[in-house]
């Protein structure tokens, strides 16, 4: 019993579908394997996106956050291309973020001291946790978990209570002010139906977004990961295909070229609910001990 | 290429997962740079010193293909003795005159007569020296590249060739002299790219090509849009030539083209001097009939012998059974050049109130051409114009809202054109081709009809020719018997297309049936070799025959690339003969044989008696590698059979252009029109042949030397994001794009930034002779200085899709950019110029011509400046001091 209340919350958990109710014959989990080596941050899947699912234009401003005028996902964006401008210092090999150019530095850089540049990009998404604390959260059960093993918000359900936006882990979901309700990708569920791809994995030129059942993206991960470490790239790694991470792993994971903070993703994120289980017990235990102390003081007042 | 052929670039990204190893050379660090092996930054406007530097690393360490270029090449070919090269005359080649070159002295030894040169002694007959009237009075006659078409010029003769490649006058010898200062340290001097990288491409380069292994190079504007632009391209040809790349799997040079069908639209041509199929305009009077047309080309060798065919099956599909023998197939119908009708020319004619009509279709000159302003003056001049586009583009709006109306220049109570905005259907609204840059046409399919007044491109002209057409009909009582011999150009015109549903739209399929042409029983042809010259057969564009073979719109063909060959013939349909690589010839030895295993592609079957391969052999399948044509052969009879150039008129590929390039049988570097530094290769500072129309509204910058250069000391190169698209009339519009990228912006490197005071994020001012605009600033290490020997040299980038209409919405890069064009193509350059740079937002109304006024003061400039064309030999040692070590070196 207790056992089965701490899988449904955090920890590893083999077919989130399953444990959601679906009969054991439900489609595979799938998700996005997005390997930012190869992103040339064309922002096709930003464009698919919004198409696909009607989304509004969210703002039309110049961040000079290098090319990414998008900011971040948010209710009314569901991919979001990140930018990252880096100088390679060539003796320590260390890379200095560049995220906010400003002035300085001098006349005339030597070539040798100026070092290589790196231009990371990389297309964010929702994470389709394996422990969704959005969805666990959510009051109205707007949210809920797909056949598919996604994470989907249903519009006409939402009461826009909000409580969802605090519980991501990763800070996906929002709130949309025009309309109060809640919105993040939904892995194209209405595609998923028709034997489609999403609309960023499709639109994508580079194969740097890649749609497939989630074990599969985790044995092609790993092996393009192992790829890029034979070819030198020592720095590749795999962000949030592990199972026993704080989410339970991710059904959108990613090949990152640096730290995770980097392309602002939380290093080691976990969901919100995991310690509810413990919460509600401290929670009980203080009602308890509070009711107690209150009977007590009835007790010794009738005295 | 990641930034504007994100689509295109899948195939370098899936091209690199299989090993290949990536360099980029641009002035900016991109998105493609990003996604690179190697980012080679370079000073804009100097790529043929960096080409240069690349073949003489070849020539010199001996890393050319001897085989291929011996056999292939007119590397062994003997120049005249009267030809001397810029390395002897300090910049100039033989037989430039008066603004222009006479290209007599480029030939062989031992050829005959030059088509070119021998038409424009018959031009300057009519004209005189100067040329006929042109705006300015300083454009080269136009004895030159309209002339010869795209078919190449025709040489006729007996070149003597030596095969050692060792007399002193044969082509490999003149590029070996020619190319021998452009070592690596000149290459870091003029170019900014230090040795040390420029070892690294070069030897990667060498390593990548030979038997065994090809390299490919991919270009788009940047190396197009130059006062030289024509010339980079030739220099990218002589390196890929040497290293045996062209005709090779995997090798090429890929033009990258601006936009979806731009290679469309030059086979079956929107410009002025081509006729479908790359054959010629007719000249107003050298060509009085068609036997005079196709003269030069009829005995000459290769396949552009055929052009009567060709020609006359093109006027039999546009003038059927109208055209017969008797009336020479109605040759004279078609249009006549009198010169450069190019885009500047008739724009500055329409300032000077000589064209009175314009149409604008699917282009945006108000923001999207050089000096948008002289643009805007030419349609303020007008007395009509149509603009059909997808939205209110700045072209259709500049009467009422135009920078010179919003300043109080001018106003629509001043403006006199009559302005007819009709919009058009996308391409998602109507069936129809792209041919890509591969030369493959591509069909697509409507997917929805075209909303309320919208209508196709295909409706519109097709429409408009009813209409036309009706009304002269009606009208032909009242008509004279001279306009009635002209009405029948009109009246007799095949016009006769089959239209679907409502709107009658005119089927998109049968125009292409048209194209491909028909026999006399009215059949689809099947291949270009079947067109007559005695009018049995009707063709729209020669090299599009065999589109329709078998009735069957192979343009439509999408079989999956898992379900064919890695050549995928069955995906479209390539011209010509669905040919996926020209001159494939070339992929074998002369014997016949591949040149390596790993690299065949076609190859002659000894026992079949046929060339075969993976691809549809580009020579005659049925002519032997040991084939010798007899003395009197014309035409493809007259290939041997180890020339693959079929085109060509000797069947090699050119490293050296004895005739048909305005400026030059070899590139050369010269400076840009307007560059912050001394050429330093020659006295003569920009290309002299240059085109150049020095007016109130195009004046010139000083350049290199010349008092004035200082006022603008950056350099700025124009470029394209991801997210727009050109002037911005398919992009702006739209929310999704228009938020991605929402405002004009300049790039500029920490180090410009600190000189100026410019702040990320705020405002500044690029200024020119011409203009100053606004951008926001983005400061960049992507932008980086370089350095040229002593000197340090900063370049700003900006991107040029904006315009004041639609969301997103900001200055234009355009109006800053002078009017300098390319004489071979008439091409402007937008990719290297100078300028100078402020903070802050730029001056409104009287104080922004005041602002403008006072930087031309400053720089001196004079209705002169800028149009030196021979720099003299005494001001340059006066002026060019700081040069002058430079010079001592080599």
């Amino acid at each position: 019993m207790s056992d089965d209340a701490l899988n449904r919350l955090s920890g590893p958990l083999a077919d989130p579908s399953r444990e959601a109710g679906y009969p054991a014959q439900h489609p595979p989990r799938v998700g996005f394997f997005t390997d930012t080596s190869v992103c040339i941050g064309c922002k096709a899947c930003e464009v698919a996106c919004k198409e696909w699912n009607l989304l509004p234009e969210d703002g039309l401003e110049l961040t000079g956050m290098s090319y990414d005028n998008t900011g971040g996902l948010g209710a009314s964006t569901w991919r979001h291309v990140a930018f990252v401008e880096q100088r390679i210092d060539p003796a320590s090999r260390a890379r200095v973020d560049l995220g906010m150019p400003g002035m300085g530095g001098s006349t005339v850089p030597e070539a040798e001291e100026s070092g290589e540049l790196r231009w990371l990009m990389s297309s964010d998404v929702c994470k389709h946790c394996t422990h969704a604390a959005c969805l666990d959260v959510c009051p109205t059960g707007a949210l809920f978990r797909s056949e598919h093993g996604t994470v989907v918000v249903q519009d006409e359900v939402c009461n826009g209570c909000g409580y969802c936006v605090p519980a991501c882990p990763y800070g996906v979901i929002d709130v949309r002010p025009s309309d109060g309700g809640a919105f993040k990708c939904t892995l194209c569920q209405d595609r998923l139906g028709e034997g489609l791809a999403p609309a960023c994995a499709t639109a994508c030129p580079t194969e740097s977004i890649q749609y497939g059942p989630l074990e599969e993206l985790r044995q092609r991960a790993q092996h393009r990961l192992e790829q890029l470490h034979e070819q030198g790239i020592s720095e590749a790694r795999l962000y949030g295909h592990e199972p026993d991470d704080g989410v339970g792993g991710d059904g959108a994971f990613f090949l990152l070229l640096d730290e995770p903070e980097v392309y602002g993703l939380p290093p080691d994120p976990v969901v919100t609910t995991r310690d509810l289980p413990t919460m509600a017990l401290c929670a009980a235990g203080a009602a308890v001990a509070a009711a107690a102390a209150v009977v007590g003081c009835f007790w010794g007042g009738g005295r | 290429m990641a930034e504007a052929h994100p689509v295109g670039f899948q195939w370098v990204m899936e091209a690199k997962r299989r090993g290949a190893h990536i360099i980029h050379v641009d002035p900016r660090f991109t998105r493609t740079s990003a996604l690179a092996d190697t980012f080679v930054p370079l000073r804009a406007g100097s790529d043929i010193a960096f080409l240069g530097g690349l073949i003489n690393h070849v020539l010199t360490g001996g890393h050319y293909f001897h085989e291929y270029v011996a056999a292939y090449t007119n590397a062994p070919m003997i120049v005249g003795e009267e030809f001397l090269d810029t390395e002897d005359l300090d910049g100039l080649f033989s037989g430039f005159a008066e603004g222009h070159y006479d290209a007599t002295t480029w030939h062989y030894e031992g050829s005959r007569v030059n088509a070119s040169a021998g038409e424009r002694d018959h031009w300057d007959e009519l004209f005189g020296p100067g040329g006929p009237e042109s705006p300015s009075g300083w454009e080269p006659p136009a004895g030159g590249p309209e002339r010869a078409g795209s078919g190449g010029p025709v040489y006729r003769g007996t070149p003597e060739l030596d095969p050692t490649l060792r007399h002193p006058r044969c082509v490999f010898q003149i590029l070996k002299r020619h190319f021998a200062r452009y070592t690596p340290e000149f290459v870091e001097r003029a170019c900014g790219v230090d040795r040390h990288r420029f070892r690294q491409v070069a030897e990667a380069l060498v390593a990548n090509s030979g038997r065994e292994r090809t390299s490919a190079f991919a270009y788009a504007v940047g190396w197009t849009h130059h006062t030289v632009g024509a010339q980079y391209i030739r220099a990218a040809s002589i390196l890929q030539l040497l290293l045996g790349n062209i005709g090779r799997p995997g090798g090429g040079i890929l033009a990258l083209r601006g936009h979806a069908s731009i290679q469309g639209s030059t086979d079956i041509p929107t410009l002025f001097d081509l006729l479908p199929g790359y054959i010629p305009m007719p000249q107003a009077h050298p060509h009085l009939d068609l036997d005079s047309f196709v003269a030069a080309d009829s005995a000459a060798k290769g396949y552009w012998a055929n052009m009567r065919s060709y020609l006359v099956s093109l006027l039999k599909a546009w003038w059927g059974e109208h055209a017969v023998a008797d009336n020479d197939f109605c040759f004279d119908r078609l249009p006549r050049l009198t010169g450069d009708h190019g885009n500047f020319h008739t724009v500055m004619d329409q300032i000077d109130g000589k064209v009175r009509g314009y149409f604008v279709v699917g282009e945006n000159p108000a923001v999207g051409t050089a000096n948008s302003r002289q643009q805007r003056m030419g349609l303020a001049s007008l007395d009509w114009l149509v603009v059909r586009d997808l939205n209110l583009i700045e072209t259709a709006t500049f009467w009422k809202d135009g920078p010179e109306v919003v300043d109080g220049e001018t106003g629509p109570e001043r403006i006199g054109t009559e302005v007819f905005f009709l919009p058009a259907a996308a391409h998602t609204e109507k069936d129809g081709t792209f041919t890509n840059t591969q030369r493959m046409l591509q069909w697509h399919h409507k997917a929805v009809e075209p909303v309320g007044d919208q209508r196709s491109d295909l409706w519109f002209y097709y429409h408009l020719g009813v209409r036309i057409r009706a009304k002269l009909a009606a009208r032909q009582h009242h008509r004279g018997p001279r306009q009635r011999r002209r009405d029948r150009a009109v009246l007799e015109l095949t016009w006769n297309y089959p239209t679907e549903g409502e709107i009658a739209e005119p089927s998109a399929a049968a125009v292409l049936r048209e194209i491909n042409g028909v026999d006399e029983a009215g059949n689809a042809l099947s291949a270009y070799t079947q067109l007559r010259s005695d009018g049995s057969t009707r063709c729209g564009c020669w090299i599009y025959c065999g589109v329709y073979a078998g009735e069957v719109n192979r343009a439509a063909r999408r079989r999956p690339g898992q379900e064919q060959s890695w050549v995928a013939p069955e995906w479209g349909w390539a011209w010509p003969a669905n040919r996926r690589l020209l001159y494939n010839r070339a992929s074998a030895d002369p014997r016949g044989n591949p040149w390596s295993t790993h690299k065949a592609y076609v190859w002659w079957d000894p026992e079949r008696r046929r060339w075969t391969g993976h691809d549809v052999p580009d020579f005659d399948a049925a002519t032997p590698p040991d084939h010798e044509p007899g003395p009197d052969a014309v035409g493809p009879e007259a290939l041997r059979g180890d020339e693959p150039f079929v085109m060509q008129s000797d069947g090699r590929a050119w490293l050296y252009a004895p005739t048909g390039m305005v400026d030059g049988p070899l590139p050369t570097h010269y400076e840009p029109q307007e560059s912050p530094l001394s050429n330093p290769l020659h006295r003569v500072q920009r290309n002299p042949a240059r085109q150049l129309y020095p007016r109130p509204e195009n004046p010139y910058q000083p350049s290199g030397a010349e008092p004035g250069s200082e006022v603008f000391p950056y350099v700025f190169t124009t470029f394209r994001l991801t997210e727009h698209h050109t002037a911005g009339g398919m992009s702006r519009w739209l929310p999704h794009l228009s938020e991605l990228a929402p405002a004009m912006f300049v790039e500029v490197s920490p180090e410009v930034a600190e000189q100026r005071g410019l702040v990320h994020g705020q405002w500044a001012t690029v200024v020119t002779a011409r203009a100053a605009i606004e951008a926001r600033v983005l400061v960049t290490p992507r932008m980086r200085p370089l350095r040229l020997g002593g000197t340090v040299l900063h370049q700003i980038g900006l991107p040029w899709h904006w315009g004041p209409n639609g969301l997103s919405t900001g200055d234009a890069a355009n109006e800053l950019i002078g009017v300098a064009l390319d004489p071979n193509v008439h091409i402007m350059e937008t990719k290297a110029g100078t300028c100078d740079i402020l903070a802050g937002r730029r001056p409104r109304g009287r104080q922004l011509h005041r602002l403008l006024a006072d930087y031309r003061r400053r720089a001196g400039i004079t209705d002169l400046t800028g149009t030196t064309r021979v720099e003299d030999t005494a001001r340059s040692e006066g002026s060019g001091e700081d040069e002058g070590g430079e010079h001592d070196e080599r």
